[in-house]
């Protein structure tokens, strides 16, 4: 029987459509825009000003903070605007415009595709070669991963888990990944090991990847500690917390972190990028993105510069459909609805996901039954249907009191409820006014 | 038979008296002492209990009123100036005259001023709404036309214009309050005096982008041209962040800046029709006759009721809203 998390969860039609299309290069782009606050945390201080040219692999905006992160520039050319532009969060935020003047790579980078499995550097340097390097988390959260790679004192990492679950139904770019990139997922998890000082790593793999798990079984032996585990299909078993139950059957407390439980967790395309900065000195300037539909003629898996414009990757792919009824940033459960397709290719975005109109609407909000189909499904034990209610009316005290966050927003409620009730929309109403309330609390 | 009767009587009247004994000791023993003075001036408040005066409720107001020295920062909003000195006179203190407030919307931009970009299509409430994206216009400063305000107003004071997607302050039933101003995620609202006869002048658009970017958004919006800050001779506008602002506290309302406005993000409320001047300069003249069509029905309705956007929604574009939709 094969493992999964064992409280909630459901099971979307997966629908990996561009399971079995190789990652294609996608061509430079005459122009990108690049954000400056693609990760979790500040945003980056501009280095660079308008008129200046670049490298590619040159750093234009340096952290801010301990939660923030170097950005890059993805091409050459010259920067000719600094200015504000819609980008994934719906709002106009800073961005660095570069025009594409040929291919310049800065000097220091390796662009050789030979694989170096001997890791040179020591721990403390490999935490500043990722922090250097702009590495975030690339499953789609964006949080810097030299933190995760600091255990903090009084602490201890036991087991390193690779994120290759990819639980989003359509998406497909971590599955790539895994199948065209294992020698460098090894490495990169071998380097991950060596900064943490830990002996095991477990790759965890949903068994609707059959010939991923298969490949790594393969490869795992000549790599010490690592082994990979299948893994029953399961949504949301991506989820940190809901992962680490189902490998190595330890529940992170509320509130908790997972080192708290001796586990850190780094999904499949930071492995990469992280072998990446450490043995190739290559920042995160480019990563894989899905692009998929049902109606797109060519659904298709690309590794795409970063600010690049989403509009030309949906070109690529066939081009946009006639019954287009949203276009969204990420997977179908988490992902968020795009406003402008002119949007850039962040750190974050995993895929770019087109659904057709008569899928895409809202269906009529009826009253709730109590059915308790959300508590039912909650994979944080959570009872969605109260913390709505109290959400809506603003009864911040108990949305605390019940736990609200602890919600990880996976959307499986949502999903689940037959009276189409918007609950995570307002649950995440609540987090982000509990959340503003703890934050005074401590303050005062 | 009676004896049993008669039994209960005199056993429940000796309970009785035995209960009513130790409550009266209990209630002496525990006796709070209340100013009887707040119950007078409880009396006196309108009952709303809308924290318009930032405490909680019109009984939090009356025991601040009889606690404070005087009544300098107190001030009921929803009573005005009568509630207060009749509340100076159960206290015998003096009450300070303040002009009264009223909500304003600080922004313009009606449905054919703002054209669609997108549809929203998640749940009804601005908050979530403005959590989410910039909103279903080229202008992420504007009104979502979710109505979060109409909702809290105790005092029916707001309602949805349905041709123009924008809230309506009744300024017969806006008491002032602040309900709104808190409720709205993005600032829209402010309390300024309500003016001699109701007149007041204030720049409706609270965008900060820089003028050319909101040209595009929105037809309406004020784009920090400081046309209107020369034309003033009291200095009561000033221009941040590409908008203007004009300071209730030194303005006026002589009307000048208005005409000036090249967007009409300047609104006069409650002044009579301008007379049409006949200029002979071309220019002066088409900027007359606007302004005159503009204040013909001078409320705030009418006002917003200006041009007519020639081009139409781009209906191609993806609707963006729902964050969770699995197929």
């Amino acid at each position: 029987m094969l493992k999964t998390f064992p409280k909630g969860g459901v099971h979307p039609p997966e629908n990996k459509l561009s399971a079995q299309a190789a990652i294609e290069v996608f061509p430079i782009p005459p122009q990108v825009v690049i954000p400056i606050a693609q990760h979790i945390g500040a945003p980056s201080t501009i280095l660079v000003k308008r008129g200046d040219m670049v490298k590619t692999g040159q750093i234009i905006a340096k952290t801010s903070g301990f939660v923030s992160a170097n950005i890059h520039s993805s091409v050459s050319g010259k920067v000719t605007k600094i200015e504000d532009v819609v980008d994934s969060s719906g709002y106009k935020r800073p961005c660095v415009i570069i025009d594409t003047e040929g291919d310049e790579w800065e000097e220091g980078i390796s662009r050789d595709p030979s694989l170096i499995s001997s890791i040179a550097l020591e721990p403390k340097e490999i935490i500043e070669r990722v922090l250097e390097k702009g590495i975030v988390g690339m499953g789609g959260a964006t949080f810097p991963s030299h933190i995760k790679l600091n255990v903090p004192s009084g602490k201890k990492a036991e087991y390193l888990i690779i994120n290759g679950v990819e639980c989003e139904p359509y998406l497909t770019s971590d599955h790539r990944v895994m199948l065209e990139q294992p020698e460098q997922l090894m490495v990169g998890i071998q380097i991950i090991m060596k900064a943490l000082g830990v002996s095991k790593a477990i790759i965890g793999i949903e068994n609707n990847k059959p010939d991923a798990i298969e490949s790594l079984n393969k490869l795992a032996p000549s790599y010490p500690g690592v082994s990979v585990e299948a893994l029953k299909v399961q949504y949301p078993q991506g989820g940190e917390k809901q992962l680490i139950k189902a490998t190595i059957n330890r529940e992170v407390p509320s509130g908790g972190l997972p080192i708290d439980v001796g586990a850190v967790v780094h999904n499949v395309g930071t492995a990469i990028a992280i072998y990446e900065a450490v043995q190739k000195n290559k920042p995160l300037i480019e990563r894989v993105v899905t692009v998929t539909g049902k109606s797109l003629a060519k659904p298709s898996n690309f590794l795409v510069r970063i600010g690049t414009p989403i509009s030309s990757l949906i070109e690529a792919a066939g081009g946009l459909p006639e019954d287009t009824g949203k276009v969204i940033n990420g997977g179908p459960m988490m992902g968020k609805a795009l406003s402008n397709l002119d949007v850039p290719v962040t750190k974050g975005t995993s895929g770019v996901l087109i659904i057709r109109d008569e899928e895409s609407g809202r269906k009529e909000i009826a009253p709730c039954i109590r059915c308790a189909r959300c508590t039912h499904v909650c994979p944080m034990g959570l009872e969605p249907y109260l913390l709505m209610t109290v959400s809506k009316n603003s009864i911040w005290e108990k949305a605390e009191k019940n736990d609200i966050m602890d919600c990880i927003e996976c959307g499986s409620c949502s999903y689940e409820c037959p009276a189409n009730r918007p609950l995570l929309d307002y649950i995440r109403l609540g987090k982000s006014k509990v959340s503003q309330i703890i934050r005074s609390r401590r303050q005062s | 038979m009676s004896t049993t009767v008669i039994l209960t009587i005199v056993s429940l009247s000796i309970i009785g008296i035995v209960a009513a004994t130790i409550l009266y000791f209990v209630a002496q023993k525990f006796k709070v002492y209340e100013d009887p003075r707040i119950d007078e001036v409880d009396e006196v408040l309108p009952g709303a209990n809308c924290g318009g005066c930032g405490y909680p409720g019109c009984r939090g107001f009356a025991e601040a009123c009889v606690k404070s020295e005087d009544l300098g920062n107190l001030y009921c909003p929803v009573g005005g100036n009568d509630c207060m000195s009749s509340v100076a006179k159960v206290l015998g203190r003096t009450a300070v005259e303040k002009e009264p407030d009223v909500a304003v919307l600080l922004c313009n931009g009606a449905c054919s001023l703002r054209p669609n970009t997108n549809k929203y299509d998640g749940a009804g409430s601005c908050t979530i709404a403005h959590n989410l994206y910039g909103g279903e216009t080229g202008c992420q400063y504007g009104c979502l036309g979710l109505g979060d305000c109409v909702r809290v107003c105790d005092f029916d004071a707001l309602h949805m214009d349905a041709e123009t997607g924008l809230p309506v302050v009744d300024e017969e039933k806006c008491t002032a309050c602040g309900a709104c101003v808190k409720e709205c995620p993005r600032n829209l609202f402010e309390l300024r005096p309500k003016g001699k006869k109701g007149r007041r002048i204030y720049v409706a658009c609270s965008n900060k982008d820089k003028g050319s970017a909101k040209k595009i958004g929105c037809d309406v919006a004020c784009i920090g041209c400081r046309k209107c800050e020369k034309e003033c001779a009291f200095d009561a506008i000033t221009i941040e962040n590409f908008n203007a602002y004009i300071d209730p506290q030194k303005c006026k309302l002589c009307r000048k800046c208005a005409p000036v406005c090249p967007t009409n993000a300047i609104h006069e409320i409650n002044f009579p029709p301008r007379k049409v001047k006949v200029e002979k300069e071309p220019a002066l003249a088409e900027t007359s006759s606007t302004t005159s069509a503009q204040a013909d029905g001078a409320t705030e309705v009418v006002a917003r009721k200006p041009r007519v956007k020639p081009e139409s929604t781009d209906a191609t574009k993806p609707d963006p809203g729902s964050e969770n939709n699995p197929s």
